[in-house]
């Protein structure tokens, strides 16, 4: 049955992935994006990280999606204005994302996982492991990000600010 | 849920996020859209993001999914900076292709 999800949902997500990639019309693209981002909160809810699934939807498909569907409708991208490469340079790309992906296979394959603790403990996802863990143990990385967020916002506003001359 | 995790290997989920990593990796490659391009490095970011999940699920520690949580937060600084950078290039230049912007080849 799990074994049924994790195909279907692998399916979707790859699927999706290569639309991004090969459609033609940069809208068609934010789209599978989103549906791809469902695909791996849904992933996350398998792995029992049930936290992180709903972050993950409120910050990708709520947040930066919409971000990029805003700048795609502001820029009017569309199908005619869509920059292609030329064959030589499409197939170099395919070749070497393969070789790439082969390389990482062969590299695995040598691999010892290590020992697994089963049966996993299940409330490691949950909210209230993973916010003491975030206030005790990687309280300052928390902190920093936080100054990491303000100068990013400070940043975009400045950068996207019209020029005065 | 446990038992999903006994019944779905670790090496499905290896597979699967190299495969995405080489989708994001190809996206790059393939596409001359900058939009496009950053919407490939979040896939790459999300497969890596999956491993690390993955790795915390099997071996019962949740460091992994703390380190997600980070790498999230760096993802939506990194594209509120970056899609503010592409507004500007599009007010200067009047398009997202990447091949326009050679000024700085040799």
């Amino acid at each position: 049955m799990s074994q049924l999800v994790f195909f279907l949902l692998s399916a979707l997500t790859i699927l999706s992935a290569l639309v991004v990639v090969f459609s033609k019309s940069p809208m068609y693209s934010v789209l599978s994006l989103i549906v791809c981002f469902f695909t791996i909160a849904g992933h996350y809810i398998m792995l029992n990280a049930q936290f992180l699934a709903i972050t993950h939807i409120i910050v990708y498909a709520g947040a930066i999606m919409v971000l990029f569907l805003f700048v795609v409708m502001l820029l009017n991208l569309n199908r005619e204005s869509e920059p292609h490469k030329t064959t030589k340079l499409r197939i170099a790309a395919t070749v070497s994302a393969g070789m790439l992906f082969v390389t990482l296979i062969a590299s695995l394959k040598s691999t010892q996982l290590g020992a697994f603790s089963f049966p996993p403990a299940s409330d490691y996802g949950m909210v209230k492991h993973i916010g003491q863990q975030l206030f005790t143990d990687y309280l300052v990385p928390f902190e920093v990000s936080s100054i990491l967020f303000l100068s990013a916002m400070i940043g975009a506003v400045l950068l996207a600010k019209k020029d005065k001359n | 849920m446990d038992q999903a995790l006994q019944q779905v290997p670790l090496n499905w989920y290896i597979l699967l996020s190299t495969f995405l990593f080489c989708v994001g990796v190809m996206g790059v490659l393939f596409r001359r859209n900058a939009i496009i391009i950053l919407m490939c490095i979040e896939l790459m970011l999300n497969s890596v993001n999956l491993l690390l999940v993955a790795f915390s699920a099997y071996h019962g520690n949740s460091d992994g999914q703390v380190f997600v949580f980070f790498i999230m937060v760096v993802a939506a600084a990194e594209v509120a900076v970056g899609l503010a950078l592409l507004m500007s290039i599009y007010r200067n230049i009047g398009s997202t292709d990447i091949d326009v912007l050679n000024k700085l080849k040799w």
